[in-house]
């Protein structure tokens, strides 16, 4: 009998294999941005899971063009009558909830670590609000604490809407789009909206988190390289979403006492501690 | 029932093709009219694509075209948002809930389980013109003074809520909501139907396990969608009500938005993502299942080979649809809602993936020592297989909650959900036409007309989607209208270009589709009543069936479940469900 492959199944044949190395190609690369945090775990996690799903992805999509190819032959023999096997569906049954629940078993631990933990007592705490199209970073008075807020008295002069009555206004400073950070310590960012969903995002730390009007989200991490860092806002938040970036100061402690000791010191009135408001830091 | 009398009626053309209560005349109108909401809807992509390869370019023939929305031919930010959020709409409830569900559901089932008609003639007709005018109200929303809506399909509020977050967010948000709500009260009809259809109208013989998996995947994604609708009908509403009637439901205190304070207070903003993803995840398998169906009943034909493990296969329909319902809150692992709440939605997405693999691994075994046939339905079935699986291994990222922290809200998201979700359920509208094209127009597609397009859709879907994994694991966000704003972002501007122009040979391909549709209608070759060689009662009717199906003769009996193929004994490679075994070696039979 003759036996003969039409020209597709070896199209067919080769489009899978091209696939396959393109997705070989693909998975060998180091992808994620450069690390500067402590969240190197989640990295981890992560190309252990681009391993095991590329391994799976290659073997898949190459037995399905293998498939076509072996078994279309024009005149090929008669398809064998199989239609269930109880023992293998099983064991790939089996085999898969292992490898899953493995893989979850590790990012449990991760989220447990990342999310569920209270921040250690030395960490530094700065305020993220997000507003329509910019950010406006908080830090606290030199006693650590943040004055209350209230919208009613934002204005131009009090963006945030500090309240003056509190003792706590006169030692808070904020700045615009930048914001400073000591490298090495744990960093705690209250996040807050002031009118619509923002996303807080720092690509090199693998830190997002929404920012929603009405609640103060915390998320906590350890930068652990000076440099300026891009801040990105994740969520659509208007028309001028695109334009939502600032940028990260991961500094010397030092440096970055320093910094803020000279954002202090620029006191007449709260309306002068926006400093950057123009777009120029002290 | 008087359906034997009530067709030999001569019916006039309004009651025939406008009114029609035939079930095949309703899947056709449903099929067409989610044609031409792709087109629009596909359109809608060229011009989001065009903007992400060259953002903000000035392009003097679109500025003529679109005054509005691109003045002088530069795009506007908000009309970039409500072209993104239309394409959501437009394609995930309006093109593909009606192809798959509506469409194919209504002209495939009642043929599939031997009925004569859907339960409920009238009301299906009803479903369909209800669903028109939610087509029309979507496609309105674009010339509104302010434009169609702008805040994501997603519709999250406040932005969604307050009309001055963005110009979508004027009347556009309220025509969104409106034919939203047209959509639902449609499909909630459609779903009664469907549901009572299966259950009441099957023919003798016709036990739930030996259904075919088409008509067991629409009828599990119709439950669902029976379930979850609700709850985004309420959302909807309390959206309706924050907007124009000054409540508070998503609406917190102390809202500073457009240079004043709003007046609201009490509401919370992630009440909305709830009520949103406890119907937006269960929409993913109303998609997903019927492409999934259809994978399954066109493997089985071409391959000549049962489908390896049908009770498998039905106990996994229906485990995704169970464990659908409680996994939204993947979608909210950042969004603000507790941690520990999010460690709950993280296990239940990860077991979710078993029954999946389980479908994956019964394709897979079912082409193994096959005969396959390599005609267009199959191969749009085989690219279903390819990218249900790319799609389903980004989705073991997406699900680990940690890894999430990282990739949510990216470009990595968007490759995602355009395999597994898109994608498979794109492909299998194109499965399924080309599979059931002959029992619908009694004519047969154009075979090489069918295989361009495939090459080129096939080829192309993975240009324009898989490179858009490395673009949001190098954290490219969604929904920018211009990424080159940031400078991490502004090396991977050359993927944007070629996503782009892969995106215009994919959008292009699609008119080869159209071409063969319409052409075939009409002048197609004439198809015999099993072109397919194919088990499933369908192909027991005529190539296109009368109004009630099956003629003057008793609706057909059924013996056997539908996958037997290659039996050993039988002369044929094929024995349809109808087939007694007394009747096997009568090879005139069938």
């Amino acid at each position: 009998m003759e036996k003969k492959r039409s020209f597709e199944a070896f199209a067919l044949g080769a489009t899978f294999l091209l696939i396959v190395i393109l997705g070989t190609v693909f998975f060998f690369k180091p992808w994620l941005p450069e690390l500067a945090s402590d969240r190197g775990e989640i990295d981890k996690l992560f190309y252990v899971t681009l391993w095991i799903t590329g391994i799976v992805f290659i073997i898949v999509q190459g037995l399905i063009g293998y498939f076509i190819w072996r078994y279309s032959k024009e005149k090929s023999e008669k398809a064998l009558h199989y239609s269930h096997d109880t023992r293998l569906e099983v064991t790939w049954t089996v085999l898969t909830a292992v490898f899953l629940f493995a893989l979850a078993g590790w990012g449990m631990k991760i989220w447990n670590g990342t999310m569920l933990q209270p921040p250690p007592p030395n960490a530094v705490a700065v305020e993220a609000i997000g507003q329509q199209f910019a950010w406006t970073f908080r830090y606290p008075s030199p006693n650590g604490m943040f004055a209350r807020i209230d919208p009613k008295l934002i204005s131009y002069q009090n963006p945030a809407g500090l309240d003056p009555k509190d003792e706590n206004s006169k030692g808070n400073v904020l700045s615009k789009n930048d914001l400073y950070i000591p490298v090495n310590v744990p960093v705690l960012v209250r996040i807050r909206a002031m009118d619509v969903l923002h996303s807080f995002f720092l690509p090199n730390f693998r830190v997002k988190q929404d920012a929603v009007p009405g609640m103060t989200v915390s998320t906590w991490f350890t930068p652990t390289k000076v440099g300026d860092y891009e801040i990105a806002c994740a969520q659509l938040c208007g028309l001028g979403h695109y334009t939502m970036g600032g940028m990260l100061h991961v500094m010397k402690m030092e440096d970055y006492q320093k910094k803020i000791e000279s954002m202090r010191k620029i006191k007449v009135g709260i309306d002068m501690k926006f400093v950057g408001l123009k777009g120029n830091s002290p | 029932m008087t359906q034997t009398a009530h067709a030999e009626h001569k019916l006039s053309f309004f009651r025939r093709y406008i009114w029609s209560q035939d079930h095949k005349v309703i899947g056709i109108q449903y099929l067409i009219t989610s044609f031409l909401v792709a087109l629009v809807a596909g359109l809608i992509a060229m011009l989001i694509r065009l903007n992400m390869a060259w953002p903000a370019h000035t392009w003097p023939v679109l500025g003529n075209l679109f005054p509005n929305g691109m003045p002088g031919g530069v795009m506007r930010p908000e009309f970039y948002a409500s072209l993104f959020t239309m394409h959501g709409t437009l394609m995930v409830f309006f093109f593909l809930s009606i192809a798959l569900i509506a469409g194919f559901g209504n002209f495939v089932i009642p043929l599939q389980i031997g009925a004569r008609d859907m339960a409920f003639p009238f009301l299906n007709a009803l479903s369909f013109w209800t669903v028109v005018p939610g087509v029309i109200v979507m496609f309105a929303s674009f010339f509104l003074p302010y434009g169609a809506a702008g805040a994501g399909w997603v519709s999250y509020p406040p932005l969604s809520a307050v009309k001055e977050a963005i110009p979508g967010s004027m009347m556009g948000q309220t025509y969104w909501i409106i034919g939203m709500v047209f959509f639902i009260a449609s499909f909630t009809m459609g779903g009664i139907n469907f549901v009572t259809t299966v259950m009441n109208c099957r023919t003798k013989g016709m036990t739930l396990m030996r259904m075919p998996l088409t008509t067991w995947a629409i009828f599990v994604a119709v439950l669902l969608g029976i379930f979850a609708f609700p709850s985004l009908v309420a959302g909807v509403i309390m959206l309706m009500f924050d907007r124009h009637f000054g409540t508070s439901f998503f609406l917190p205190a102390g809202l500073y938005i457009g240079e004043k304070l709003l007046p609201n207070q009490g509401g919370v903003p992630l009440l909305w993502q709830h009520l949103f993803w406890f119907l937006g995840h269960p929409e993913v398998y109303i998609l997903m299942l019927p492409a999934m169906g259809f994978t399954s009943d066109i493997f089985a034909t071409f391959a000549r080979k049962p489908i390896f493990g049908y009770k498998a296969m039905v106990g996994a329909i229906i485990a995704i649809a169970v464990l659908s319902f409680m996994v939204w809150g993947h979608h909210m692992f950042v969004s603000g809602m507790s941690p520990y709440l999010g460690a709950f939605f993280f296990v239940n997405t990860i077991i979710i993936a078993i029954p999946s693999a389980i479908k994956t691994f019964n394709w897979l075994t079912t082409l193994w020592r096959a005969r396959i046939h390599l005609a267009t339905p199959m191969l749009f079935a085989l690219g279903i297989l390819s990218i249900f699986v790319t799609g389903g291994l980004s989705g073991i990222f997406l699900g680990n909650s940690p890894l999430d922290i990282h990739l949510h809200d990216t470009y990595f998201v968007i490759a995602h959900f355009h395999f597994i979700m898109a994608g498979a359920a794109l492909f299998g509208v194109f499965a399924g036409t080309a599979y059931w094209f002959p029992k619908m127009f009694g004519r047969m597609m154009n075979e090489t007309l069918g295989k361009i397009h495939f090459w080129i859709t096939f080829i192309a879907y993975y240009c324009v989607f898989f490179p858009m994994h490395y673009l949001g694991m190098h954290g490219m966000m969604r929904r920018l209208y211009d990424p080159t704003r940031y400078a991490y972002l502004k090396p991977l501007q050359p993927i944007n270009v070629f996503i782009t122009i892969s995106a215009f040979v994919l959008g292009a391909a699609q008119l080869i589709f159209m071409v063969n549709f319409f052409w075939s209608m009409f002048k197609g070759k004439k198809a015999d009543a099993n072109p397919w060689k194919s088990n499933t009662l369908e192909w027991v009717a005529a190539s296109p069936p009368p109004h009630d199906n099956w003629g003057p003769e008793p609706s057909p009996v059924v013996y056997r479940y539908p996958y037997d193929y290659s039996v050993s004994g039988a002369p044929k490679d094929y024995l349809p469900q109808n087939i007694p075994d007394s009747e096997i070696q009568n090879t005139s039979a069938y």
